[in-house]
């Protein structure tokens, strides 16, 4: 598949251009320069220049040789770089300074934005509560929405008529705005207007509000998040289900092999690999809630989530390197926790 | 139903069997149950605005033959939709700059960045996708892994500093801006699903129409793209959701010429410290599902056998 050939590569002090090594060096030492030298605002540009000079060198050297791969993902990596990347690492730096976007000063603390939101007497008992909801959400919205998804996926596997006219209003609740659907949620679930609390009435005769206590709060986030994510999890469960080949249930008939144990031994295997796709990218998703806390509760009894602290830290105190710093705590035990998950589902799957 | 079956895509020897109507009127039910708020968000829009917060509230536009008592039953009006597009937003002065009156210039401008950032991440990624599969660079599993690694990150982490940055380059407010961060978002997630549908096809095929002597460019356009269409439209649906209904990006980073219709949603519900507009939020949101749930409708079938062909192993 080899398609290269094996041109010399030039020396590096020839100015050529494709030789990237040279832009490179050239680059880095003007983007140094300038970042030294000129204010921000300015030397941003140089140094998006100096980026551009490398890429065009890499870009040529690449045609030059025909790196085909090269070619075709370098606008891909431009863009991720530029977009994500760098401003990831800028936040990592930004977490070692002590940074106010209110007045402009920047100063080099070290670790002590670590330490602080990690050991503070005041700050850090906050931090470990929003952490301990977030685990909490994070296995309640997830398994609901599992168990939702694949109740759904079971009842949309075999063919009937309407069936897909039926799907795609289950899957209507995935397509809607977080804001509309949490505040009319907020609406259902409201203890003067709300159909839930008029409906309970009618039943009980007593008032009832959902959100007046921590569990009442969990219950509504926990449900509005998995009714609306389980369609993905359903989607990706009932494409698993429909590639089952038909002669495999076939012979398990023949063999009188009970129901439960066609399940086990033939269809879920089948759909093993997308159950631990949509577990791997709803889990990655639930570290993230904040926007249905904020407009169901505001963040009111006591669910604040890490995503949640994060915002209000960097956002509405003006503590934003405070704020990155707790970032890269949640990043790191993200990367961790993914990392562990991959390993262990690839295990499996060559044990397997 | 047999034309309907085939469809949807799906191989006759799928293991999926049939079912007839009694199984069709059982998940109606849960379907409809499942729909249920969904349904009274696009009835809220049609209730007259006095009647949005009623106790008991009103649940239907009919009485469906007397089904439903008289007291849930609303005269259904469309005045909230000719507010949509006639009142200009209290909090924002986005729409009459952009001159399209009322809401009307935020739905110009999902469109226009959720088209152009889903299309480009489709190019893009679907160039790169194929890059990774078929001239694997050094260090290419290394390349992938910290593509998905962007997409792992909470947005919160990444926001501060793109904040920064955009103020520093003055992308702040500008369509640009926003087009290509959308379009970063979408570049891992279609990375990663197009890889796995180019590793799915077999190499021969290309091979073989090399050695006829087609180059490069003709078997990525007449060989291997044609066998990933359905592949293309699932990415597409997904990217499509995800980045129509983005909100804390849009809220943060949009200026007033550039707002989307979440964030006009979100100015619905705290309107000038009036409360919520609840039948203006409940038809902004009815329209606004319009144009995802035609899309998703229509590219459904492809969606399923998308997702299928693109994970589940030979």
């Amino acid at each position: 598949m080899s398609l290269t050939n094996t041109l010399p590569a030039p020396s590096l002090f020839s100015p050529v251009a494709h030789n990237w090594k040279l832009a490179l060096l050239a680059g880095l030492a003007v983007a140094v320069l300038t970042a030294m030298a000129l204010p921000a605002r300015i030397s941003f540009w140089i140094i998006f220049a100096m980026a551009i000079v490398i890429a065009a060198a890499f870009a040529t050297n690449a045609y030059r040789r025909k790196y085909y791969g090269g070619l075709l993902v370098a606008p891909a990596i431009a863009v991720l770089f530029v977009m994500n990347l760098f401003p990831l690492l800028w936040s990592l730096g930004l977490s070692f300074f002590a940074y106010n976007s209110n007045n402009q000063s920047i100063r080099f603390v070290g670790l002590n934005n670590y330490i602080k939101v990690l050991t503070n007497d005041i700050a850090a008992p906050a931090n470990w509560d929003a952490l301990i909801n977030t685990g909490m959400f994070v296995v309640f919205t997830v398994a609901l929405q599992m168990v939702l998804g694949f109740f759904l996926a079971m009842l949309f596997a075999k063919q009937f008529p309407l069936r897909k006219y039926l799907l795609i209003l289950v899957l209507t609740p995935m397509m809607l705005s977080v804001v509309a659907s949490g505040v009319f949620f907020s609406y259902y679930y409201d203890p003067t207007f709300g159909i839930l609390s008029y409906a309970m009435g009618e039943i009980t005769g007593n008032q009832f509000i959902l959100m007046d206590n921590k569990a009442g709060a969990v219950a509504g986030i926990v449900f509005t998040d998995a009714w609306m994510w389980a369609p993905f999890v359903m989607l990706l469960v009932l494409a698993g289900l429909v590639s089952v080949p038909k002669y495999l249930y076939e012979a398990a008939a023949i063999d009188r092999v009970s129901k439960i144990r066609q399940f086990w031994t033939i269809t879920f295997p089948y759909i093993r690999g997308l159950l631990m796709l949509a577990l791997l990218f709803r889990t990655i998703e639930a570290f993230k809630l904040y926007d249905l806390v904020y407009i169901l509760i505001r963040g009111g009894q006591d669910t604040k989530t890490i995503a949640y602290l994060i915002t209000e830290i960097a956002n509405e105190q003006n503590k934003t390197s405070e704020g990155a710093a707790l970032s890269y705590v949640i990043l790191f035990m993200v990367i961790v926790l993914t990392n562990l998950y991959l390993y262990l589902a690839n295990r499996r799957n060559q044990g397997a | 139903m047999m034309g309907i079956f085939e469809k949807l895509g799906f191989r006759k020897a799928s293991g999926v069997g049939e079912a007839g109507w009694g199984h069709t009127l059982i998940v109606a039910v849960i379907s409809l149950i499942y729909f249920l708020p969904v349904l009274m968000i696009i009835f809220t829009a049609f209730k007259p605005s006095a009647e949005a917060l009623s106790v008991p509230p009103t649940l239907s536009p009919t009485s469906f033959f007397g089904l439903i008592p008289d007291q849930f039953v609303f005269t259904p009006t469309l005045e909230n939709f000719g507010q949509v597009f006639n009142r200009v937003m209290v909090a924002g002065s986005g729409p009459e700059s952009t001159g399209f009156g009322g809401i009307g210039g935020y739905f110009f401008n999902s469109f226009l960045i959720s088209s152009v950032s889903v299309l480009l991440a489709l190019i893009i990624g679907t160039l790169a996708s194929y890059g990774f599969s078929r001239y694997p660079l050094k260090g290419n599993d290394t390349y992938l892994f910290i593509i998905l690694t962007t997409r792992m990150l909470p947005a919160i982490v990444v926001i501060i500093p793109i904040i920064l940055m955009f103020r520093v380059m003055g992308l702040s407010g500008s369509y640009f801006g926003i087009i290509m961060l959308y379009t970063a978002f979408n570049l891992a997630f279609t990375i990663w699903m197009m890889k796995s549908f180019f590793d799915e096809l077999s190499p021969d095929v290309e091979d073989a129409a090399r050695i006829d002597g087609s180059n490069e460019k003709k078997v990525f356009f007449k060989i291997a793209l044609p066998q990933v269409k359905a592949g293309l439209a699932a990415t597409f649906v997904f990217g499509l959701i995800l980045t129509w209904n983005e909100f804390l990006f849009a809220l943060l980073l949009s200026g007033k010429d550039t707002r989307t219709v979440p964030v006009a949603m979100n100015q619905a519900v705290s309107s000038g410290g009036r409360g919520t507009d609840w039948t203006l939020l409940a038809s902004i949101e009815t329209l606004f599902l319009i144009p995802v749930f035609l899309v998703t409708f229509f590219l459904q079938d492809h969606l399923l056998r998308g997702v299928t062909f693109g994970t589940v192993k030979k």
